[in-house]
């Protein structure tokens, strides 16, 4: 949240961010949530915060566990520690999130590949997702990561404000995230930095904007049949 | 027509090229054209200190043997690859982008689309994420999880089939093509029996799938179970013991264990290199864990052993589908979630005017229950709520494993779903296994990947 457009836009390198640590994905009105005409239920004034599962505090259970303690030592030889590379942490659904800040990403998948207690030997990628309601930590990079000798998956999630899109690449330590990297910055608009040649992988080069980004459309056209035009999906009734 | 002007001024003297009149250099507005024509390269580009030329060639993005839109950009000294970089995106579809502005259920018909010869294995990849975020897959019934690992086998054998039938087709072997395809007939017949569909079928929905195994549909199913290994027999006169295909195979397209580690790469691919690793054995989704099956391994790292895993797989599918039959004879009952919340409120079945939902359905909602008629319409136009958060599904597609991962914000729709498809990240590994290799075994290095652009692009 202290990535303000103003300091943000010349600085090159990666700017510290704190995420809010309960992330409100949104705040919807009314009693069913659509988005098109008024709403006639009568429970119009009703407000929802819909937020994301909450971060956990120890003990997360399970390995997770030892996989933080394994990571806090680890960290220790780069001079960190595990509270200070990772924000907060999220179990929910049988799986475990590490939101990690930005400038100790790069330290904390080498450790996470490296130590011999972790070996998440292959990173199968990372996903953008683009949450306009996080001011300040709108776009997330979100890893997942692989062990094959210990069988388990951990989730890395590191946000970057849509002012300052910019995060570290990890391409030096896992080259699988090298494509991957250049389909979240087609689609996203996030600049890893120190990407070996960041340009667009599935749109053509010359195209503008990032298409799946919130507020890109989805384009399409009415289609008339038997006198009733029904509008493009995006501009159809939703219910949320 | 447009009114275009060239401001050519053609300034090729004879002397100065290689004497053809019709090759040379001329500007035009919009920078300076060159009319190469063969063997005169270095007129154009000089030559980098101590080569002797440079040649890029562009392999596709329209050519037989690339596997679908796939553009490979070669840089050539004589037959020899010195740099191999793909080029993707012809097929992108924005299949993510469009399954936001639908509801969950929809979602299905738009993954399916992903990789169009294992449509199903994208839709238990998409299928599982969602329930895991519903929290609802220890309440799937047993009697579709079965028919999902029958669904998800057969489409396995048929997406092998053609594995084998286009690489084949690219390096010469012209009968393997004609009958992977005609062995693969068989297993669509099966699969459009199940699902309506012989493609993109739509069929695993959240909570299970969309109709149960057809009357007599196991005896189907068993009749080709048995027919298939004799037609089969072929194969291995063709791609396992045949002298041509295993000098024209073996000893290409090198990636070794460590390689597969450092660029992601699983499936058949990884296997050859010894590893067994199968998700279907690692992390069992769908009941996989009761199904007796070996997971093959190859220990020669190159395009031979892919294919000879991609035989063995097939077999070792049969065996998965011949020990399913048995089971889900045994298990009757219910093929959705019991939860009216989330099930699909209708059953498919076959009219006088095609597929649609079944009588005894329409006569419920129209005739019988104004709140059943408000459900299904509930259900069907809004979609059910899924609460927020995310998951991240990880599951055995033919060619390597899928991972989905999937955020919802609460809503009746997605709120982003990705899929890093096994061919998109495994063709990263086509520099490391063409570089420093022959020209033509570019081919068998791609087909041995088998990318399916449908799912690279997405």
């Amino acid at each position: 949240m202290t990535d303000t457009p103003e300091t943000s836009a010349e600085v090159a390198e990666v700017v510290p961010t704190d995420v809010p640590t309960l992330p409100v994905v949104d705040v919807r009105g009314g009693m069913f949530g659509g988005s098109v005409g008024p709403d006639t239920s009568g429970y119009g004034g009703l407000v929802r915060i819909v937020e994301m599962p909450a971060p956990t505090a120890r003990p997360f259970g399970g390995w997770y566990d030892a996989v933080a303690d394994e990571l806090d030592v680890a960290l220790a030889d780069d001079g960190l520690s595990f509270d200070e590379a990772v924000i907060a942490t999220v179990v929910d659904r049988g799986e475990i999130t590490f939101h990690v800040r930005p400038e100790h990403l790069l330290a904390f998948v080498t450790r996470l590949r490296d130590e011999p207690a972790l070996r998440f030997e292959v990173c199968t990628g990372v996903s953008g997702v683009h949450y306009p309601y996080m001011v300040g930590a709108e776009l997330h990079a979100v890893w997942h990561f692989l062990s094959i000798t210990h069988n388990r998956f951990v989730r890395v999630e590191v946000s970057a404000s849509e002012a300052h899109p910019h995060v570290p690449s990890i391409v030096s330590v896992y080259p699988a995230d090298d494509w991957h990297e250049r389909e979240t910055f087609d689609m996203f608009g996030i600049v890893f930095d120190d990407h070996p040649g960041l340009t667009r992988i599935l749109m053509p080069d010359d195209w503008p904007g990032h298409p799946q980004r919130k507020d890109y459309p989805l384009g399409g056209i009415p289609v008339e049949y038997k006198g009733a035009t029904i509008p493009p999906p995006d501009q159809r009734r939703s219910y949320s | 027509m447009n009114d275009v002007t060239y401001e050519a001024s053609y300034d090729a003297p004879a002397s100065e090229g290689v004497g053809d009149p019709y090759a040379g250099a001329y500007d035009t507005t919009e920078g300076r054209v060159y009319t190469v024509t063969g063997q005169d390269w270095d007129t154009v580009l000089a030559p980098e200190e101590g080569r002797k030329e440079r040649i890029v060639v562009n392999m596709g993005p329209q050519h037989p043997s690339t596997h679908g839109v796939l553009r490979i950009i070669l840089e050539l000294d004589g037959e020899t690859v010195t740099e191999a970089r793909c080029g993707i995106g012809y097929l992108h579809t924005g299949i993510e982008k469009n399954l936001e502005y639908r509801t969950w259920t929809q979602g299905v018909a738009f993954v399916t689309r992903m990789d169009y010869l294992a449509c199903m294995a994208n839709e238990a990849g998409y299928v599982l994420a969602v329930e895991k975020l519903l929290g609802i897959e220890q309440d799937v019934p047993e009697r579709a999880q079965l028919i999902r690992v029958v669904a998800l086998e057969l489409q396995r054998i048929s997406s092998h089939l053609v594995a084998l039938a286009t690489g084949g087709f690219e390096m010469g072997a012209l009968t393997a093509m004609t009958n992977g395809f005609r062995d693969r007939e068989e297993i669509l017949r099966l699969i459009e029996m199940m699902s309506g569909l012989r493609m993109n079928n739509a069929y695993l929905r959240p909570g299970g799938v969309a109709q149960d195994m057809p009357e007599g549909g196991i005896a189907q199913i068993r009749a080709v179970l048995k027919k298939l290994p004799k037609q089969l027999d072929g194969v291995p006169t063709m791609l396992v013991d045949n002298g041509v295909w295993k000098d024209r195979t073996s000893g290409i397209g090198y990636l070794d264990l460590a390689g597969c580690m450092a660029l992601g790469v699983t499936g058949p691919v990884l296997r050859a290199t010894g590893l067994p690793y199968d998700v279907r054995k690692a992390m069992p989704y769908f009941g996989y864990e009761r199904f007796d099956f070996d997971v093959p391994t190859e220990t020669t790292c190159d395009v031979y052993g892919r294919f000879l895993i991609r035989i063995e797989e097939i077999n070792q599918s049969l065996r998965i589908l011949a020990q399913a039959c048995d089971l889900l004879e045994k298990t009757p009952g219910p093929v959705m979630v019991a939860d009216k919340k989330i099930a699909w409120p209708a059953q498919l079945s076959i009219g006088s005017d095609g597929q649609g939902n079944s009588l005894d359905h329409i006569r419920h909602i129209m005739g019988e229950s104004m709140e059943a008629l408000i459900h299904h319409f509930k259900l069907v136009t809004e979609g059910f709520s899924v609460p927020a958060g995310q998951v991240h599904s990880w599951t055995e597609a033919p060619r390597g494993a899928l991972g989905v991962h999937a955020v919802s914000d609460g809503g009746t729709r997605p709120y982003r779903v990705h899929f890093r498809d096994p061919s998109f990240n495994n063709l990263q590994a086509t520099a490391a296994m063409c570089e420093g290799g022959q020209v033509a075994d570019v081919i068998g290095a791609v087909a041995s990947i088998d990318p399916v652009m449908g799912g690279v692009d997405r």
